[in-house]
């Protein structure tokens, strides 16, 4: 009879979601396709760079290698060209802002604007070694596109900080607080064999993107969360998908490329995709990066739950029961950033930097007071997919509790479009003009003595920031509180550790406070009236039952007793 | 006094009787876990349970609705008030002092006027509000019924819910008077026995 149940429990879920399943959407294809394909990198493409004459050096300039690439792959500088990685600019459709880096504002840094020397050491391209001056992208020759970055597999290649995003063109000293940057323990970088980069050449690793993504924020681990170096090798119970000695997927297993172009990227999401998934035999069109892509609507099977597990896709992203925690590879995240604790300089004249017991860096003169995250439990909230980037120079709108948004995030329960989503909320408290209502630009990083970095001087360093960006400035300066959301959607946990039902529908669960749901099992969204109305008539029937009991008790007793 | 013996609950009506109590029981004890009045055991396992106890109940009214109308049990529950007066005077008072029920059952007159009432009070609200809302939920949750827009989360479904809810409080406060009320035969153990075995003991 149980059987018999079971099926009918399946038969009778399983119809309208599995009719939008698409064909072909099952795991099992993932691990017939891992098994076509080799482990190894190297073998991926017939093709061994490390043969090729042009690419026997040497080489006495990055753009060289550049030149010998583009011998070959004719199109490749003007495709990357056309892309946010080498832009850092693009208009977002939904609201019709500009996002990118040059663009918006985010709660570590702040600011790109000023920095430019600084910050390209994460471009994907070579402007000028002079480290005052920024060459605008749109200004670079094709042979100013950094092929090395993304495709080099040796690992030794470095971008140095305040070269615009070159290698080390000449013996240097390592700046201080800079180490991981020059990828060295020692105090000095030399120049860097080219030609050694240009022959280790194939399609990106894990520690391509992650030289970049895994950095965000000024560090390992800082910015994103679910991003950091420990996913270059990650065990399966960090993520099942990236898993080195399982599915082994690198980033662009997930964010499909073509021409140059990845999919993907925070600016926009798709949080429920509705258009048909990127697979072979569909009509392409559909975001290959979400999940449904391969698992579809109804991923849960085979088992006697799983319609059950199915029906909470329509309002639950995947990355809600199945990242339970971020940052759960041992490198913490930043929380929290205070930009108004910054300045301070240790008797040296460096900036003081504070480390706690554990290691982690709980203050740099520089930026100020952090706090760290280590397994983060994220912050869930409906989402549609659009966020509300603030631009430079927008006037501040702060929200009721007076903090600032720099992306907002759009979505309701009641939108048909908006799935509840886990986010890493960064904080930070960062300069801004009272006066003209507007968030500070300011220079942070450079060699120069505007730089806040050098001088600690905060009306200096918005100064020159605010010219740069080519806004006024009152003059005057404060702190305001400011947040930042990161949707999380990468550290994909086993099955074994997605979110237990009961972590949610209790009270006081993990979506205490989302609203919009009747979640059975969380005691606010019972009707008030009708527990205490229900209990009182529980209650008086007991007393009922009792009274009328004891009193046909008491009677029988002296009953018989009279009878005796 | 002398005691007489009906046979008033044939083979079906018992096994009827036990196994819904036994998903009664199972229903109320996970419902109530699943609605967060106690912790302990899993979220899962009471859902999974409230589910396969839900089928199982449904399963066994269709058989019961069928096995009514076709006997003609179903006339049992027509409200009647013959004798309603003595008989609510009997548990209010009578039932102290040792005196005899006022109704004898018979196999064509099993219940009494309150009994009759109670009991469609049971199967005319009770069990319709739960199995109703029961089978609304499980819709607009599982998505069964296509663009089912009224269960967009937040809006009808907590109306649902709430009415589940209000069924289960009754249900719960039925169980409680009629677990008490089956003590109150001419023995504290004579309706029970009557349900396992059938047979009635009442006095004359």
């Amino acid at each position: 009879m149980v059987a018999g149940l079971h099926i009918g429990l399946m038969a009778l879920a399983a119809p309208s979601a599995l009719a939008e399943t698409p064909p072909g959407a099952r795991t099992d294809l993932l691990q017939s396709w891992n098994g076509v394909l080799p482990q190894s990198r190297g073998r991926w493409t017939p093709v061994d760079h490390g043969a090729f004459k042009q690419l026997a050096g040497p080489f006495k300039t990055p753009e060289e290698v550049t030149q010998a690439c583009l011998g070959c792959h004719t199109q490749a500088a003007r495709q990357i060209k056309n892309t946010i990685h080498w832009t850092w600019s693009k208009r977002d459709p939904a609201t019709g802002r500009m996002v990118g880096k040059k663009n918006v504002f985010n709660t570590f840094c702040a600011n790109i604007t000023s920095n430019e020397q600084f910050c390209t050491m994460c471009h994907v391209g070579y402007g000028d070694t002079d480290p005052n001056k920024f060459v605008p992208f749109q200004a670079r020759a094709d042979d100013h596109v950094d092929c090395l970055v993304c495709h080099e597999q040796t690992g030794d290649y470095h971008k140095i900080p305040f070269l615009g995003g070159n290698p080390a063109p000449r013996h240097m000293m390592v700046r201080p607080g800079c180490a991981e940057f020059y990828g060295t323990d020692k105090a000095y970088v030399d120049p860097p064999d080219l030609g050694k980069f240009a022959r280790s050449v194939n399609v990106p690793g894990r520690q391509n993107c992650g030289g970049c993504h895994f950095y965000g924020g000024g560090g390992d681990g800082v910015k994103h969360g679910d991003l950091d170096t420990s996913l270059i090798a990650p065990s399966h119970a960090l993520d099942v998908h990236m898993d080195a000695k399982g599915l082994n997927f690198t980033c662009e297993t997930c964010h499909v490329t073509s021409d140059h172009a990845l999919t993907g990227g925070h600016y926009h999401l798709d949080a429920k995709p509705e258009n048909t998934p990127y697979q072979r035999g569909n009509p392409h069109g559909g975001n290959p990066v979400a999940c449904r892509s391969c698992h579809g609507d109804a991923p849960h099977k085979g088992h006697d739950v799983s319609p059950t597990l199915n029906m909470h896709t329509a309002n639950l992203a995947c990355q809600t029961c199945h990242i339970p925690e971020f940052a759960r590879g041992k490198v913490p995240t930043k929380m929290t950033w205070d930009y108004a604790s910054a300045g301070k300089f240790a008797a040296n004249g460096t900036p003081l930097s504070i480390d706690d017991k554990r290691g982690d860096n709980i203050y740099w003169g520089v930026k100020g007071d952090f706090t760290w995250g280590r397994n983060v439990v994220p912050a869930y909230r409906w989402f549609n997919g659009t966020e509300r980037w603030m631009n430079m120079g927008d006037r501040l709108a702060p929200g009721s509790d007076g903090v600032v948004e720099v992306n907002s995030i759009e979505g309701g329960p009641t939108d048909g479009k908006s799935r509840i989503w886990p986010f890493k909320i960064m904080k930070n408290n960062q300069p801004y003009d009272p006066v003209n209502d507007t968030l500070a630009v300011f220079h942070s990083f450079g060699l120069d003595d505007n730089a806040f970095a050098m001088t600690g001087d905060w009306q200096k360093a918005i100064t020159a920031g605010m010219k740069a960006a080519g806004l006024p400035y009152s003059g005057r300066y404060g702190f305001i509180h400011t947040r930042m959301y990161w949707p999380i959607t990468h550290m994909v946990a086993p099955a074994r550790d997605a979110l237990r039902c009961g972590q949610c529908h209790t009270d006081n669960g993990r979506l205490a406070s989302v609203p919009g749901l009747y979640l059975p099992g969380r005691g606010s969204d019972h009707l008030p009236w009708l527990e205490h109305l229900g209990r009182l008539a529980v209650l008086l029937s007991l007393i009922g039952v009792l009274g009328h009991a004891g009193i046909r008790i008491l009677l029988w007793l002296r009953r018989r007793g009279g009878k005796r | 006094m002398t005691i007489q013996r009906a046979y008033l609950f044939k083979r079906f009506e018992r096994f009827w009787h036990w196994s819904q109590a036994a998903l009664v029981f199972t229903l109320l004890a996970s419902g109530l876990r699943i609605h967060g009045v106690y912790g302990g055991l899993h979220f899962l396992t009471a859902l999974r349970l409230h589910l396969y106890a839900a089928w199982a109940v449904s399963a066994l009214w269709v058989f019961a609705i069928f096995w009514h109308f076709t006997t003609g049990e179903w006339k049992q529950y027509i409200p009647t008030l013959e004798k309603i007066g003595a008989v609510a005077r009997h548990y209010a008072w009578g039932m102290f002092l040792g005196e005899r029920h006022p109704h004898h059952p018979t196999p064509a007159h099993k219940q009494n006027a309150l009994q009759r009432l109670a009991y469609l009070w049971l199967k005319l609200m009770i069990n319709p509000l739960l199995w109703g809302s029961g089978i609304l939920l499980l819709l607009a949750t599982y998505n069964w019924l296509p663009a089912a827009r009224w269960a967009a989360p937040g809006q009808g479904i907590a109306l649902a819910a709430w009415a589940h809810t209000a069924g289960a409080y009754l249900m719960l406060v039925f169980v409680i008077v009629h677990v008490y009320l089956a003590t109150t035969g001419v023995t504290p153990l004579a309706h029970i026995e009557a349900m396992i075995t059938g047979w009635e003991a009442s006095e004359e």
